[in-house]
């Protein structure tokens, strides 16, 4: 059994002619919790969705659980994603079907349990995010936390190896953000599990992480405990971790001299 | 200078043609391609024949209603147009087999496709479009549960099935409000209509062919909705294009199968 779960090495991805990642390195070992930040569109979810096989990188290779992702066939990458599970920004619940319906999706389609177990396990998966009183609920009827937390259920309903969270905090409520940061931390303790978090919520990542990569301009900019980087003196992370408005990347969008702009007749 | 402004113009317009072709032509792969998926993992789908029933469900039994009440002024329509003529001839006994030949061969077909694309054409685009944007569809994926498999065969199978089940009910109320109004209203002969239409009436040259039409319709209105969920942008704006296109596409699509079915019929 390798240490690291997940590898991610000299890894290159672009779409359109753009270049999004170029020569990335990152380990994902088991166990820990590794974040993932930076700007939005540095392709962090993209990242994501390369762990998952569900895009194939230009150059390099991403390893799960020692086998590359890109080289399995259909069989092969639906065995890997087996071993993952994944919360998306939004929750990405199947609007038609129940909270409890949710949960047991997986279950009912990728295994042959009872429906007698089947309700046992929702149940405790439900418990464990705090919601079995919802179970009878539809997504609609949900608040985005409580949302977040059914899919997070759902992600770990058959027990995976690598949980990944795509913005986990995204437009939650301080209280919300606060009960999906203690989750993803006890949960990923209580299976034994190894969690990616996507995400450029500083305080909450640095709280539960273990190890965070910075992605910037396609490269990992700067890595390194949660300590590290709030000491860190290299002026992107610097003004990253400390929301400064102003820095390497500049407040103002490149554009046209301003006086010469207002004086002309026409925008550009 | 003028003329090479208008070489430059026209070579514009000339690529933006030629854009569009490419572009019309990948898309038909690209739905022609989901069609083969479609129907390799219907075997996957029809273990699961629950999924398809949950689906006729959806998309027949709740066409029914559009489709009785329309069918039913329909051929009280047929009835009295149909009379005014014949009459002229002496022949208003022959209203029976004008109503039910006109049901069976093509208005029964045809109106249903074109009811069902915008009953349950729409219905289908707009549900998975959403589930496409609200990332339900990458979830799936994500899960190891082909969506192609779950999602996409029960629906197509559900329209397939469901088509020619509902042209056979529009025919059959069509008929019967033909004769409410050709019978107890104009005053036609209860008996000759039933026998003319009895003697007139071939079983495999009229009604078999009726329902190869609505197959055929089921099969083209299912995969045009299916695609064009399936394709959009997920966006609302693109959601709701999608849904256009099905209406348009499905109709057109409809009413050219029609002739070149009929042209075949007509020759065998």
């Amino acid at each position: 059994m390798t240490t690291n779960i997940v590898e991610i090495d000299q890894l290159s991805f672009g779409y359109k002619g753009r270049l999004l990642h170029q020569g990335i390195n990152m380990v994902f070992p088991r166990g820990k919790v590794v974040a993932i930040m930076g700007g939005s569109g540095s392709g962090k979810t993209t990242l994501l969705r390369l762990i998952g096989g569900q895009i194939k990188p230009s150059k390099g290779e991403v390893r799960v659980a020692g086998e590359v992702v890109h080289q399995q066939d259909r069989d092969g990458i639906y065995k890997l994603r087996r071993k993952m599970g994944m919360l998306f920004q939004h929750g990405a619940l199947f609007t038609d079907l129940s909270v409890f319906d949710n949960v047991a999706f997986p279950m009912r389609e990728l295994t042959d349990l009872p429906e007698s177990m089947i309700r046992d396990l929702v149940l405790m998966k439900l418990n464990a995010v705090g919601l079995r009183g919802a179970h009878q609920f539809m997504p609609t009827e949900l608040s985005g936390g409580m949302a977040r937390r059914v899919a997070l259920a759902r992600a770990i309903a058959l027990d995976p190896e690598i949980i990944m969270y795509d913005e986990p905090f995204a437009g939650l409520d301080p209280i919300s953000m606060g009960v999906i940061c203690g989750l993803i931390r006890s949960l990923n303790d209580a299976l034994g599990a190894t969690s990616i978090i996507v995400s450029h919520d500083v305080k909450e990542t640095f709280l539960i992480a273990d190890y965070v990569y910075f992605v910037a301009d396609g490269v990992v900019a700067a890595e390194g405990t949660p300590n590290d980087l709030m000491q860190s003196t290299l002026p992107f992370v610097h003004q990253f971790v400390h929301g400064e408005k102003d820095g390497p990347v500049p407040f103002h969008y490149p554009a046209a001299n301003y006086q010469s702009e207002l004086l002309s007749q026409q925008v550009d | 200078m003028m003329q090479s402004n208008l070489l430059t113009i026209i070579a514009n317009k000339l690529r933006g043609v030629g854009h569009r072709m490419i572009e019309r032509t990948w898309r038909l792969g690209v739905g022609a391609r989901l069609f083969g998926l479609a129907i390799v993992y219907s075997g996957e789908s029809f273990k699961r024949f629950n999924l398809t029933l949950r689906e006729i469900y959806f998309t027949g039994v709740m066409s029914l209603l559009i489709i009785v009440v329309s069918a039913f002024f329909v051929g009280m329509v047929l009835a009295l147009q149909g009379y005014n003529t014949l009459q002229k001839y002496g022949s208003s006994e022959a209203i029976g087999v004008l109503v039910a030949l006109a049901l069976v061969r093509e208005l029964g077909p045809v109106v249903t496709a074109l009811l069902f694309a915008g009953r349950a054409g729409t219905a289908i685009t707009a549900e998975i479009g959403l589930m496409k944007a609200t990332e339900q569809l990458s979830a799936m994926e994500m899960m190891a549960v082909n969506p192609i498999a779950r999602v996409i065969a029960p629906r197509f199978w559900a329209g397939v099935i469901s088509m020619p089940i509902l042209a056979t009910i529009f025919s059959m109320v069509g008929i019967l409000g033909g004769y409410l109004v050709a019978v107890p209203l104009i005053g036609v002969d209860d008996g000759a209509f039933w026998s003319q239409m009895q003697a007139n009436v071939d079983f495999r040259l009229d009604i078999v062919n009726g329902l190869i039409k609505s197959l055929v319709f089921g099969v083209a209105c299912t995969m045009i909705a299916l695609f064009e969920g399936f394709d959009a942008p997920p966006t609302a704006e693109g959601v709701s294009r999608a849904t256009t296109r099905t209406v348009v596409i499905s109709s057109l699509t409809v009413l050219a199968l029609d002739f070149v079915l009929t042209s075949f019929m007509m020759v065998v």
